[in-house]
């Protein structure tokens, strides 16, 4: 075993065997000894047995990294404030909230920056009412649609000046673009998709709880060694916080765009109605499923979406039968979604379904099979003829 | 040129489960499969070659333990041109900062570099980092979430990229990273000469060594991020169900859109 590695302390260990049960890579067995062992081959260093050993007895040891920073030169909470195509986004006063609370516990400011092409001051003032003490804005017209490489060069020249101890912000296609190239580039962790975040005070560690393994399991996950700590958050996860009149500072980041040699251009922003597309913000999904029966039928699940105020979903059987785009698609392979409320109609709720949508606060089935698995997790399930009974609903709205 | 395709041996999460009582992970008979969202990087990265033609090659790279060929070998069957193992117990434990540099390195190693492809995300860690992970080390531009490719042309491409309120046309020079949206394509099934092939196929492996890693940025050392724990998902149960006339259930599920608020 070299420096770094994983250790079953054996007079520790009573073979209890639920660290085999806790791998997710099936890497250890209890030998003849009646010791846990663990395949090298098969090991990822995950440390999910680290925490499941009830007695304390496996243990992760980590080489020294000669990559240490100054923790101390680090201080602050900073959010980005996305906007997207000129316009705030709801995620980026979300952060705001959450933002907050940890730079209330730790004692520090609260910071968000924006980037943008134009009126920026403006929305950083709905920045401030939302609750942050520093806006930093970098407004350049090239910045106007989102440039990753543009965009992570200015921010990672912010976070430079700045040094903030930890930066957030949105799971959305924009954030799941730019923080991990951001990450990268000043070299420090990053943990996707957070539904939860904590601070430490003593070590002023960010705690970052998020799903995996297809919602399976949560993990907390650490940044001890490295700052900023970078976390993207799910959108819809966290409140938008009350917006009241409050003073703070705005400021104005300057950033040569001319000085970066720019290799990629957006050509055209292509925008559809909200309503249709953006699953994520949504509080309430009207999912379509096979049950649906025709293309044709789908009209009467888009009529029920428009009456609640709802987005459209769909599985991707719909989806695989040309009845609707793919952006619309929950699941495993399109998008992961939990709005507070998710009404599946003519869903079976295949487990590829199920992970992109069982962390909903309140599932609604309609589905004409009593044994369909959607039923297991649903909230309210009503078996019946979805044709039959939105119908007769909507006659009630 | 070549082309390089990012994959992963995911275990098949939807047939991981939790015991409750113990608290772990039931992971008895589960499957390693190529991640999804990978297949449909090697059917475009398939794609691009047929159409530039010339002496483009396909090129599927993982980073993973040893039984990780297995996924090679079945891109190899959908005709991937060459498979490249990232493997070495200095790699293990690798977040997605030091994966990313990983696979950098070894990307590197190969050369002649066109096109890098991967997946949206990886089923296992949903995280979508590794993709814009390499692009950063590379200083390469990254389009990512990319649904539809519409045309590469003098070293240029121009594709269209998925957004949170419809889609964007974006237009990069060459080299450049792409992740891509199960929208792009519909991933070949492996030919008979293609599964001939992947039987007898080894792959090229690279230890850490063989990529001039620096042992700072790889593995566990590599990785700013730690797991402090790992714990259950509260439980999801199945609630009331109601069976009856459509009348009589419309009535019931309209009481409970309004008590939730949303009508
Ligand atoms: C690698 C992989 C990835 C996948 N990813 C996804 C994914 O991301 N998202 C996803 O959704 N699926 C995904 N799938 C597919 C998934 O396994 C299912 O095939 C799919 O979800 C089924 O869609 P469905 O429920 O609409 O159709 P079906 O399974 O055909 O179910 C239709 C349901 O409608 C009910 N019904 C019929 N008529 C009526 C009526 N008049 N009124 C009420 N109910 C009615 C039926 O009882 C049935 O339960 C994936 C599969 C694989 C292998
Ligand atoms: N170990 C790995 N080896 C090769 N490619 C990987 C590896 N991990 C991640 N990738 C690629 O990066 C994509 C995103 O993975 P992730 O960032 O883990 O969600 C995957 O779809 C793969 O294309």
């Amino acid at each position: 075993m070299g420096l770094t590695g994983i250790l079953v302390i054996e007079e520790q260990c009573t073979g209890c065997g639920v660290c085999v049960g806790a791998c997710p890579f099936d890497a250890i067995k209890i030998n003849d000894e009646g010791i846990a062992e663990i395949d090298e081959e098969k090991c990822t260093l995950c440390g999910a047995c680290v925490d499941a050993c009830p007695f304390d007895a496996i243990e992760m040891k980590r080489g020294e990294s000669s990559v240490e920073i100054d923790k101390d030169d680090y201080s602050g909470v900073l959010t980005f404030g996305e906007i997207n195509e000129g316009e705030l986004s709801k995620v980026a006063l979300e952060m705001l909230s959450v933002g907050r609370e940890i730079a209330d516990k730790r004692g520090v400011k609260l910071s968000s920056v924006l980037i943008g092409g134009k009126e920026l001051e403006k929305h950083a003032k709905t920045m401030i009412n939302h609750g942050a003490d520093i806006v930093y804005y970098i407004e350049d017209e090239s910045l106007f649609h989102f440039n990753d490489e543009l965009y992570a060069e200015a921010l990672g020249k912010l976070i430079e000046e700045v040094k903030p101890e930890v930066f957030i912000g949105g799971a959305s296609a924009v954030g799941r673009a730019l923080l991990p190239r951001v990450a990268a580039t000043i070299k420090t962790g990053l943990t996707a998709d957070c539904t939860e975040l904590d601070i430490d005070n003593e070590t002023g560690n960010l705690l970052q709880t998020r799903p995996a393994f297809g919602g399976n399991i949560m993990a907390t996950i650490l940044t001890p060694n490295h700052r900023p700590q970078i976390a993207t958050i799910r959108p819809r996860v966290m409140p938008v916080p009350q917006e009241t009149e409050k003073n703070g500072e705005i400021k104005k980041f300057d950033f040569d765009t001319t000085t970066f040699k720019l290799s990629k251009i957006i050509k055209e922003a292509v925008i559809l109605s909200e309503e249709e597309v953006n699953l994520h913000e949504a509080e309430v999904i009207v999912s379509a499923g096979r049950g649906v029966g025709s293309k044709e039928n789908l009209k009467l699940i888009y009529d029920f979406a428009k009456k609640l105020g709802a987005a459209v979903g769909a599985s991707r059987a719909v989806v695989d039968a040309g009845w609707i785009s793919y952006p619309h698609q929950v699941g495993q392979t399109g998008t992961t979604v939990a709005p507070k409320v998710y009404i599946a109609c003519g869903i079976s709720g295949a487990i590829q379904h199920q992970v992109g949508m069982r962390s909903s606060d309140i599932i609604i089935a309609i589905n004409s099979d009593p044994e369909a698995p959607i039923f297991d997790i649903a909230t309210y399930g009503f078996v019946g003829d979805l044709n039959k009974i939105i119908p007769e609903l909507m006659k009630k709205i | 040129m070549n082309i390089f395709v990012c994959i992963k041996q995911v275990p098949n999460t939807t047939e991981v489960k939790w015991d409750l009582e113990k608290g772990t992970l039931i992971r008895e008979g589960v499957e390693s499969i190529v991640n999804p969202f990978d297949l449909y990087a090697v059917e475009e990265g398939l794609k691009i070659k047929e159409k530039i033609g010339g002496d483009t090659k396909v090129i599927a790279i993982t980073m993973g333990p040893p039984q990780a060929k297995e996924a090679l070998r079945d891109v190899i069957a959908m005709g991937a041109d060459e498979g490249i193992l990232v493997s070495d117990r200095a790699f293990a434990g690798a977040d997605t900062l030091a994966t990313s540099y990983s696979l950098y390195k070894a990307i590197e190693k190969m050369g002649d570099i066109g096109i890098i492809l991967a997946g949206k995300q990886a089923i296992d860690g949903d995280t979508g980092q590794v993709g814009p992970g390499i692009a950063s080390w590379f200083g390469y531009p990254q389009i990512t979430y990319v649904k539809k490719i519409v045309e590469i042309k003098d070293n240029k491409m121009v594709a269209e990229r998925l957004t949170d309120y419809g889609y964007d046309i974006v237009e990069s020079e060459l080299p450049v990273v792409l992740t891509v949206v199960k929208e792009i394509n519909e991933p070949r099934l492996p030919s008979l000469r293609g599964k001939m092939k992947a039987k007898k196929f080894e792959p090229t492996v690279f230890t850490a060594n063989d990529i001039n890693a620096d042992e700072n940025r790889i593995g566990l050392q590599g990785s700013p991020t730690q797991v402090k724990k790992v714990f259950s998902p509260p439980k999801k149960e199945g609630g009331e169900k109601f069976e009856g006339e459509a009348e009589e259930l419309s009535e019931i599920l309209f009481g409970k859109l309004k008590e939730l608020k949303i009508v």
